[in-house]
C-alpha cells in the first residue's frame, strides 16, 4: 500500500479517534512522524508567550487564574485556557467576551490598545448578527451530534433567514 | 497557469530589480484577514473550513481584478508540490503542514498570493523586487478594498481587524523586507545590529519566516507591532531603516575590500568554482556558496554573472524545486547530485552565451 500523502510505501498504519468518525491513514515513516509531531501552528509565537509571562507575574494568583481559565465564550466555547495554551482565539466574539483579560496583554505585545489604522468601508452589517451565526452554527453541530434532528433543523432554518437577510446587503458584482 | 509552468517561470520579486535590489531582494507585505461570520480557524468544523474556502474563492474570483489568479487546492497537492510552494515564497509552511480544506489563489506573475484557511481565513501577500515598500502598499491596500466590497470582515471599533492571534490585532499587517547581508556576517556586526532593530520593535527572521535560520545570509526585517500605528506609518517604519541596513552592509564590504581583498576575492572565485564543477552539493552549502557569489557580482569581482540568475539558482536549487524541474521524485543524494548538475548547466551556459537569467 501507498502513503496517502506520496509515493513511498506505507509502513505506518493509524487509526485516528479524535474527530466525529474514526478515520484510518496510511503513511510512511516520514510522513507518519510528521502527522505525530505536535503541529509548528499550535506553539503561539515569542512575543505572545514573553507577554503573556508577563502579565500573569504582575497580575492573577493562581486562584484568580484558575477561575480566568474556567471562562468560556458563550459563542465558540474556547475557554481562557485552551486559549492560553495555543495562543490562539476561537471567533471574533472572544475580543468582546475576554476583553479586560486580553487588554493588559495586547497593550505589552503592541504597547497600544487601541486601532489606528484602515477601516472596511463597508462596515459588518452588524457584528451582533453575525457572531449569532458563529452560536447558531455551533449550536446545530451539538444538536446533530446529539442527534436531536428536530432542534438542528431549527437551527439551520434561523441560519438560513440570517444568511438571506445579509446577502440582500451585499454590493452587486461588478460588471465583467 | 499550471504548476509546472510556474516551476519554470521566474517570479516578479527574483527579477532583482527596484531600487537596492543588490542588497533588498524584495518587499512584502501581509494582511491578515477574517470573516465575521465564522469563528477562527482553531474553531472550525471541516465543514466551516470548505463554507470558507469556497465563499472566499467565488466572491474573489467575481472582482474582475483579481480573477485571472490561479486558485490552487493545497488540500490536494502532493507534498512536493507544497514544498514547492514554500520555497517559491508564495504559500506559508504553516498552510502547507496544516491539515482540511485550504487553498490559495496566486497572481500569474507571482506579485500577489491569497492564502486561505491559513492562521487566519485570509491572508493576502503583495510581494515587489527591491526596496518597493510604498508601492507594494498601493497595490495591497487596493486588493483589500476589493475583496472588502464583497465579504464582511471580522472587524471592532478599537480592535481594529480581530485575528486568531492577538499580536496580529488592529492593522493584520506585517510589512517585511528581505535583506542579503553577507559582508555584516563575515564581520560579525550582524548581531550588533539585529540588537538594536529588537529595540525599536522590530522582528529578525531568516529567509522562510518565523523559525527559520538564516540562510544564504538572507534575513527578513519587519514589524512586530501591528496595533495603534496606521498601515502607512509601518510601511515607514520598516521603509525609514532598511536604507541605514543597507548603507552597514556597503560599508562593511567597503571595509572588506579595503582591509582584505585579496581574502574576499578568493573566497568568491573558490565559491565559483565549486558552483561550476561540484559533482554533488547540499542545498546548505549551496546556499552559502551563492551567497558569496552574489556578493562577489554585486562587488564587480566576477563579471560575468547577472544578480537575477544568481537570485534564480537560489530558488531553482532547493529541494522541491529540483524535483519540480526534473519531473521526478529524489532522494537526498540523487538531489545532491541534480543539485550540482543543475548549477553547472546554468553557471556554465551563463559563462559561455553571455545570456543570464535564462533557461
Amino acid at each position: 500500500m501507498k502513503c496517502q500523502r506520496c509515493e513511498k510505501p506505507a509502513t505506518f498504519h493509524i487509526t485516528e479517534l479524535t474527530g466525529d468518525t474514526p478515520q484510518e491513514l496510511h503513511l510512511c515513516a516520514d510522513h507518519a512522524q510528521a502527522y505525530l509531531a505536535p503541529a509548528a501552528a499550535e506553539e503561539p509565537p515569542e512575543s505572545f508567550l514573553g507577554a503573556l509571562a508577563q502579565q500573569f507575574k504582575v497580575g492573577q494568583t493562581a486562584a484568580q487564574l484558575a477561575r480566568l481559565d474556567q471562562k468560556a465564550c458563550p459563542y465558540c466555547g474556547i475557554t481562557f485556557y485552551e486559549f492560553r495554551h495555543a495562543g490562539r482565539l476561537g471567533c471574533p466574539h472572544d475580543y468582546v467576551c475576554f476583553a479586560e483579560d486580553l487588554e493588559p496583554l495586547i497593550l505589552n505585545i503592541h504597547g497600544a490598545t487601541e486601532h489606528a489604522g484602515k477601516r472596511p468601508k463597508r462596515h459588518a452589517q452588524s457584528l451582533n448578527q453575525q457572531t449569532e451565526l458563529i452560536r447558531l452554527r455551533r449550536e446545530m453541530k451539538e444538536a446533530v451530534d446529539r442527534e436531536d434532528y428536530e432542534r438542528a433543523s431549527q437551527l439551520r432554518d434561523e441560519i438560513r433567514g440570517i444568511e438571506q437577510g445579509s446577502e440582500t446587503d451585499s454590493p452587486p458584482p461588478e460588471p465583467a | 497557469m499550471k504548476l509546472d509552468e510556474l516551476a519554470n517561470q521566474c517570479g516578479e520579486w527574483l527579477r532583482g530589480a527596484g531600487p537596492e535590489s543588490d542588497i533588498v531582494v524584495s518587499s512584502r507585505i501581509r494582511l491578515a484577514r477574517n470573516l465575521a461570520d465564522y469563528p477562527f480557524i482553531r474553531k472550525c468544523t471541516e465543514q466551516d473550513r470548505r463554507a470558507i474556502v469556497r465563499s472566499l474563492r467565488e466572491r474573489i474570483t467575481s472582482v474582475k481584478e483579481l480573477s485571472k489568479a490561479t486558485y490552487i487546492d493545497v488540500e490536494e497537492l502532493s507534498a512536493i508540490d507544497r514544498q514547492f510552494l514554500v520555497e517559491r515564497q508564495l504559500i506559508s509552511r504553516e498552510l502547507s503542514e496544516s491539515e482540511g480544506a485550504r487553498g490559495v489563489a496566486i497572481d500569474n506573475n507571482e506579485q500577489f498570493s491569497l492564502m486561505m484557511n491559513e492562521e487566519d481565513h485570509l491572508r493576502i501577500q503583495v510581494m515587489h523586487s527591491g526596496l518597493d515598500l510604498h508601492a507594494a502598499w498601493q497595490r495591497m491596500n487596493r486588493i483589500d478594498d476589493l475583496i472588502e466590497e464583497q465579504v464582511s470582515y471580522a472587524f471592532h471599533d478599537q480592535k481594529g481587524y480581530l485575528t486568531a492571534c492577538p499580536t496580529n490585532v488592529g492593522t493584520g499587517a506585517r510589512i517585511s523586507v528581505m535583506l542579503h547581508l553577507p559582508a555584516l556576517v563575515i564581520t560579525r556586526h550582524i548581531d550588533k545590529v539585529f540588537r538594536s532593530l529588537q529595540k525599536i520593535s522590530l522582528a529578525v527572521r531568516g529567509l522562510y519566516g518565523e523559525g527559520s535560520q538564516a540562510m544564504g545570509d538572507f534575513y527578513q526585517i519587519s514589524n512586530q507591532i501591528t496595533l495603534g500605528k496606521s498601515e502607512e506609518e509601518l510601511v515607514k517604519q520598516v521603509s525609514d531603516v532598511a536604507p541605514m541596513l543597507i548603507n552597514y552592509e556597503r560599508r562593511a564590504r567597503e571595509v572588506l575590500i579595503r582591509d582584505s581583498e585579496q581574502e574576499l576575492h578568493d573566497r568568491v572565485s573558490r565559491a565559483y568554482g565549486i558552483l561550476c564543477t561540484a559533482k554533488t552539493i547540499s542545498s546548505e552549502e549551496t546556499m552559502h556558496l551563492l551567497s558569496s557569489l552574489r556578493m562577489g557580482v554585486n562587488l564587480g569581482l566576477i563579471s560575468d554573472l547577472e544578480i537575477p540568475t544568481i537570485n534564480k539558482l537560489f530558488i531553482h536549487t532547493q529541494p522541491a524545486h529540483l524535483q519540480k524541474l526534473r519531473g521526478e521524485e529524489l532522494d537526498t543524494s540523487e538531489r545532491n547530485i541534480e543539485r550540482a548538475n543543475y548549477l553547472q548547466r546554468h553557471l556554465r551556459k551563463n559563462t559561455r552565451d553571455e545570456t543570464p537569467g535564462d533557461n
